[in-house]
This record gives structure tokens, sequence and C-alpha cells, in this order.
């Protein structure tokens, strides 16, 4: 037997050797004229050499790493579909999350992506562009394996067909999209403050943790596989989010003010844009795994407790607001599923009220506010659905003018009143959900005066027309199957046929 | 604050895009029903500001507001107007703008007595 | 609070030995089973030590290997040829 063959050199040698050197000084263009986006938001970089990927990754153990994952994910995509594996998930109502899913959040990995390359070319450190272009192809990878994953699911369930058309469109998804739009036309400092630290490192594993573990228990075997998949990427990305902030605040004392506005920021865009993920775990799991309330006391309360402890010996604070955000813990899934509820009629995905036992596991996990503001609204809807007087919201609601979100949050302290604050900007009224979105529109008004508020854009004419059915076409919604409640839907009717033929098997 | 942005004369470029130009001569009004928010947030209507303030009692809130349970009990004699923040008795006879309701005004009624379903606020 | 560290890891049968490394290696480590995952939490700092796995596994394991089960961490990392250590104040 031959000895096992030494390694040339260790971690540390090959990493210098794959991630130094690799670039030049210019002579005859200006450094700054190559790369012109690294040094217009005032942060300021003395040595870029400081720059280490904790992981050490190289680009030959990433092609390795990364095709035995493809491998993996691909012959489970295969036998999900091989053997029907639509057919072990716990109920069809469930598949609505994926929906969601797949119109909300993937083309969002795509955006990542572009911006990562973007960011692999612009960042004039050679450290951070080798991280920033491995975590581009991760982005894209995410993206093909989700709508490869989910594309199983579209032969058979309404609601999926035209998920990147919907994404540019559709009222609720304009949230997640102005988000990450406002992300990808700020520099790129701020990209990877908000990105990299605030969503991938503070705030993503409340989406994708409990989620994927949700897809796990709902036999959901496809989503489990591509979520776990691309969630080995985001440790990566975490530790580029970590390693990018301690960058900056090692760099320069002066980095500090810029990077607390933009932790400050971020962190309250992406508790915003959570709140979707929140109305999934509680309100669209047919078996549910923790509330969003036990999620945000894991993932912020104690994980971010934690981060921010460290990061105190740099001077940055925790959050702003981030009291708000761990109190609006307790009411954002229930105010976003009563949203959708009341627009089923304009949503990509189907609604419904939560059974009797969903309720009581809701009473359950919200002792402080399920029972006192929520529940009585739910059953005051089943009272109207019982009469056949269905309830359906026949305007169109008002929207923050930062997070795009209907403004139906209430105050801090009074569940009963919604939250209202306006501002004016050169003679305009805007209006906001929060004192955080309201702070991030003041911070940048030119900006977010620009933002194409779905209502609005719908009475400026400019969405196909001025009734829903106009403006269903124009999202590519299939009135009638893709929108309005589950019950009765064309996915319901399929789902039922599917158990009654098993049953005829099973006797 | 102003936005830092990489290109010169950003902000003076900018294009703010819900002017009341926008709007095919109307304006954005919002209106909110305090105490029932089985209405999630304030609702929008594009609005002549010609319009009669009174047609909101008559014609706008009976259609989106009055399938609720409180709705058919509504004292309107009693009903307690505010507008952008401002408690106010408007004139029904007169338009919204004569009442000072402008383009993205938030009208909000509250109804004493009528809290929402079985006083939940809902 | 003492700074909590954790690394989430699939629970399969590849991320197995791993688990069982860490929570050999560090006494004070606590497992959080949940559908498909484990998070495991420890005060202060968390190793993974190449020589456990290795043992368990009959071959040779390389630390990057952790990039195949890894789910989620929380902590700053330090990974050489010999072990991945999560911790805090690095």
């Amino acid at each position: 037997m031959t000895p096992p063959r030494k390694k040339k050199m260790n971690l540390k040698q090959r990493y210098a050797l794959m991630t130094r050197g690799l670039d030049w000084e210019t002579s005859y263009q200006k450094m700054d004229d190559v790369f012109p986006y690294d040094t217009f938001e005032g942060i300021k970089i003395t040595d870029w050499s400081k720059w280490e990927d904790p992981f050490r990754l190289t680009m030959d153990a990433y092609w390795k790493y990364q095709g035995e994952k493809e491998r993996k994910l691909y012959a489970v995509l295969d036998s999900f579909a091989q053997n029907n594996g639509q057919l072990g998930i716990s109920d069809a109502r469930y598949v609505n999350a994926i929906k969601l899913f797949l119109t909300g959040v993937t083309p969002l990995e795509y955006q990542a992506h572009r911006h990562f390359a973007h960011l692999g070319r612009h960042i004039r450190g050679v450290g951070p562009r080798v991280a920033a272009q491995m975590q581009s192809l991760d982005e894209l990878r995410h993206a093909q394996t989700q709508i490869h994953t989910i594309s199983h699911y579209n032969k058979y369930f309404d609601g999926f067909a035209e998920f990147p058309h919907m994404h540019d469109r559709v009222w609720y998804l304009s949230v997640p999209k102005s988000f990450f739009d406002d992300a990808c036309t700020a520099g790129p400092f701020e990209f990877f403050t908000a990105i990299s630290f605030a969503f991938e490192y503070v705030l993503t594993n409340l989406l994708f943790v409990p989620f994927m573990s949700g897809a796990a228990y709902n036999g959901d075997l496809a989503t489990v596989t591509f979520g776990f998949s691309a969630q080995s990427d985001e440790a990566r990305h975490m530790t580029l989010g970590i390693e990018v902030i301690k960058f900056m605040l090692e760099q320069h004392p002066d980095n500090l003010p810029i990077v607390q506005k933009w932790v400050d920021k971020w962190f309250w865009r992406g508790h915003k844009m959570l709140g979707l993920v929140a109305m999934m775990m509680d309100y669209m799991l047919p078996k549910r795994i923790m509330s969003w309330k036990e999620a945000w006391e894991i993932y912020f309360t104690e994980a971010g407790g934690a981060l921010f402890e460290d990061l105190s010996r740099y001077g940055l604070r925790v959050p702003k607001y981030a009291d708000i955000a761990t109190e609006e813990a307790e009411h954002i899934s229930h105010q976003n599923w009563a949203i959708f509820y009341q627009y089923t009629q304009a949503a990509g995905f189907h609604t419904w009220l939560p059974t009797d036992e969903e309720m009581a596991w809701l009473s359950e996990k919200y002792p402080n506010t399920f029972d006192k503001y929520y529940r009585p609204r739910f059953e005051m809807w089943r009272e109207m659905e019982a009469k056949g007087e269905r309830f359906y919201n026949n305007a169109l609601p008002q929207l923050c003018q930062t997070c795009q979100i209907p403004m139906g949050y209430t105050e801090p302290g009074d569940p009963g009143k919604i939250g209202f604050r306006s501002t004016e900007y050169k003679g305009e009224r805007y209006h906001f959900c929060s004192d955080g979105c309201k702070d991030i529109f003041e911070n940048e008004p030119e900006k977010f005066a620009q933002a194409w508020l779905p209502v609005h854009q719908i009475f400026q004419g400019n969405c196909g027309g001025a009734d829903l059915g106009d403006v269903l076409k124009w999202y590519h919604m299939d009135n009638g199957a893709d929108n309005l409640d589950y019950s009765g839907s064309p996915d319901q009717q399929q789902w039922d046929a599917w158990q009654a033929a098993r049953k005829k098997v099973a006797n | 604050m102003a936005v830092i942005a990489l290109k010169p004369g950003y902000a003076e470029a900018v294009e703010f895009r819900d002017r009341k130009e926008n709007f095919h001569g109307n304006q954005v009004v919002y209106l909110h029903w305090e105490e029932h928010l089985s209405f999630c947030s304030a609702i929008a209507f594009p609005l002549p500001p010609e319009m009669p303030f009174g047609a909101l009692i008559e014609e706008l809130i009976p259609t989106y507001y009055g399938m609720h349970p409180d709705y058919q009990s509504v004292n309107w004699e009693q009903v307690e107007w505010k507008i952008d923040g401002q408690s106010s008795t408007p004139d029904m006879s007169k338009s919204l703008a004569d009442n000072g309701v402008g383009h993205k005004s938030l009208i909000c009624f509250r109804t004493p007595g009528l809290n929402g379903y079985r006083g939940s606020c809902s | 609070m003492a700074g909590i560290v954790s690394i989430t890891l699939q629970n399969n049968d590849e991320a197995r030995p791993v688990i069982e490394s860490i929570l050999e290696d560090n006494p004070s480590a606590n497992a959080n089973y949940m559908p498909g995952a484990v998070k495991i939490d420890c005060p202060e700092r968390l190793v993974v030590k190449a020589e456990s796995v290795s043992e368990r596994i009959g071959r040779d394991w390389d630390p990057q290997e952790i990039h195949l089960t890894i789910v989620s961490m929380g902590g700053s990392l330090d990974e050489d040829d010999d072990e991945l250590v999560l911790s805090w104040g690095a």
C-alpha cells in the first residue's frame, strides 16, 4: 500500500497563492478610473491585503465541492420527479408557500448573481473580489436549482408559470424587488452591508433554516434538498458578511458612522421584508415547526445578540429599532396573513382561514396577542364566509413609500391603532408604516421619492387598466386559478382527486 | 440628509414618480376607519379635488366599508374626522379641496362606541 | 450574555460523524434537533477537529468537506488543515 501523498501546500499557503498577487497597479490608466465605484460612498480603505476569507476557499476547492453538491442535489431532484414526489407532501396548501418563494425569492437570487458579478469586477481588493465572484456563481446556482426544483410543481399546480413576469409587476412582489433594487443601486460597500451582512448574516437564517426545516417536515423532499444545498453556500456568504463589516471598521475610524447607518437601514428593511416569511411559517405550513416569534428569539435575539455584543468592540451598536422589531414579532405574521386574505383576488397564491386546530396553535404560540387581536378578526371572517359573504377588501391599500407594504402595521404598544408616519419633501407628502421606514426615506429622499408604488401606478394608468381583471391580465395572473381561496381552487380539486384515488387503492 | 451619489447632479435630475400631474386630474386620497383593522390599512382612491366631501359618506364608504357588521350602526352625526392628523369638521357640501384635502392626504374617521367586531378593533 | 457560537449541519449520514465529533470534542456543546438539520450551540468557542472526524470515517477528512453539510453558523470562523474554529472576538 502506498502512503497517502503529502499535500504540497497547506490551506493558508494555498489561499495566499490563489488570492494574492493576481492583479497589478495600473500605469497608463488611473486606478480610480479602472475602479470607479469603490470610493464614492466615503468608506476609507488603507490596506486591501488585510482582507481574508476565513474559510480560505480557493477556486479549485470551490469547483470541487460545488460539483459534488450539484451531483447530490440533482440525484434527489430526478428521483423526486420520477417518483411523483408531489403526492407525498403534507397537504396541497403547502405548495402555496413554494409559490411565494419562487415568485418572491428566486428572482432575488438572480439579482444577487448579477450584482456580485459586478462587485467581482469593481472592488479594488483582490480578496473580496474572489469572494464576490464565488458568491456570484453561488447565487446563479441557487436561482437555477430553485427554478429546476420547482418546475416539477409547475406541472401540477397553478401560480408558478409566470414567476419572473410576476416578480416585476405584482403589487406585493414589489416589496422584495424594490428591496433588492435599493441594494443594487447603492455603492459596493452598502451592497455588502445590505446583502452580505444585514441579510445573509443577521437575517437569512430566519428565511432558510426554519423554512427548509418546514419543507422537511411537510414532506417536500425537493425543496429541502435545494434549500440545504443552497444553505451550505449561505454559511460562506455569512462569513463574507461578517468579514466585510469587520474589515470596514478596522480599516478606518471614519467608517463607523457610515456603516452604522447602513446597518440600521438594512436591518429594518430586512425585518419588514421577512414579514412575508413570518406569514409563511405561521400560516402556510400545514405542519409547523416553530413560530415566527420563536425563530426571531433564536436567530435574532440570541444569535444577533451575541453578534452585536462582539461587534461592540468596534463601536457598532445594535441596529436602531431592534426593540420595535422584536415587539412586532408578536404581530407581523398575523397582520400580513390578514392582508393577503382580504386581497386574495389579487394574490398569485391561495389563501384560507386558519382551522380551529391551527388557531389553537397560534393562541399557544402567541399568548399575548393572538386571542385578543387576531382570533376575533378570523372569526368574524369565518362567520361572513359561512353566510356566503366572504370578506374582500375591494379598494386598494395605502402603501409605505419605503418598504412598499400596505400600511397595516400597528403603533408600538397599541395594536388597535394603525401606525401612520408622514413627511414632506419638496412640497409633496410621503407616507410610511413606521419610524424605521420614515428615517430611511429622510436619509435619501431623492432615491425613495422615485419609488414605483404599485397602487399609484395602477391609478396613473400604467398597469393594464383600471379594473381588477385588467390588472390581473397585466400581471399574467390566471383569474380563478392562480388567485382566490384554496377552497374551491383547481389545486384543491386535483389534490382531493389524488387523495380519493389513493383511498380507493388502499381499500 | 441627502443621498450620496456617484453621478454629479443626480439629486437635481431625479423625477418624482407620484406628482399630482401624473394622476390625470385626480389626486390620491387615503381613507381610514379607525379601530376597524379588519380593513388592513387605509384605502387609496384617485379622486377629483372638486368632489364634494359628502360623497365619501354617500358613495365611497358604503361601497368599501359597508360589509362590516358595525357599518349599519354608524351615526354619521357623531363621527369624528381627521384630515392629515388634524381634527376637522368637514363641510359635506363643499369640495375635498375646500375642506383642506390635498394630494396624498389622509382622512381618518372614528365612530365612537363602535370599535370593531366584539370590540377587538377588527 | 456569554457569546454563544453555533453551527447548524444537515442531519444526514454524511454529517453524522461530524456532529458526533463536535459533541465529543466540545463538552459544553448542546445539540438541538429539528426536521432535517441539527443546530449545535456552544458557549464562547466550538471546534471541529479533522482528526476526530477522520477517525470515525476511516479516512482523511478535509475540514473543507464541511461545505457539503453545513447549513448555517454563528460566530467568527477560522479554518486551517487541522480544524475549524468558531469563536467570538477573533
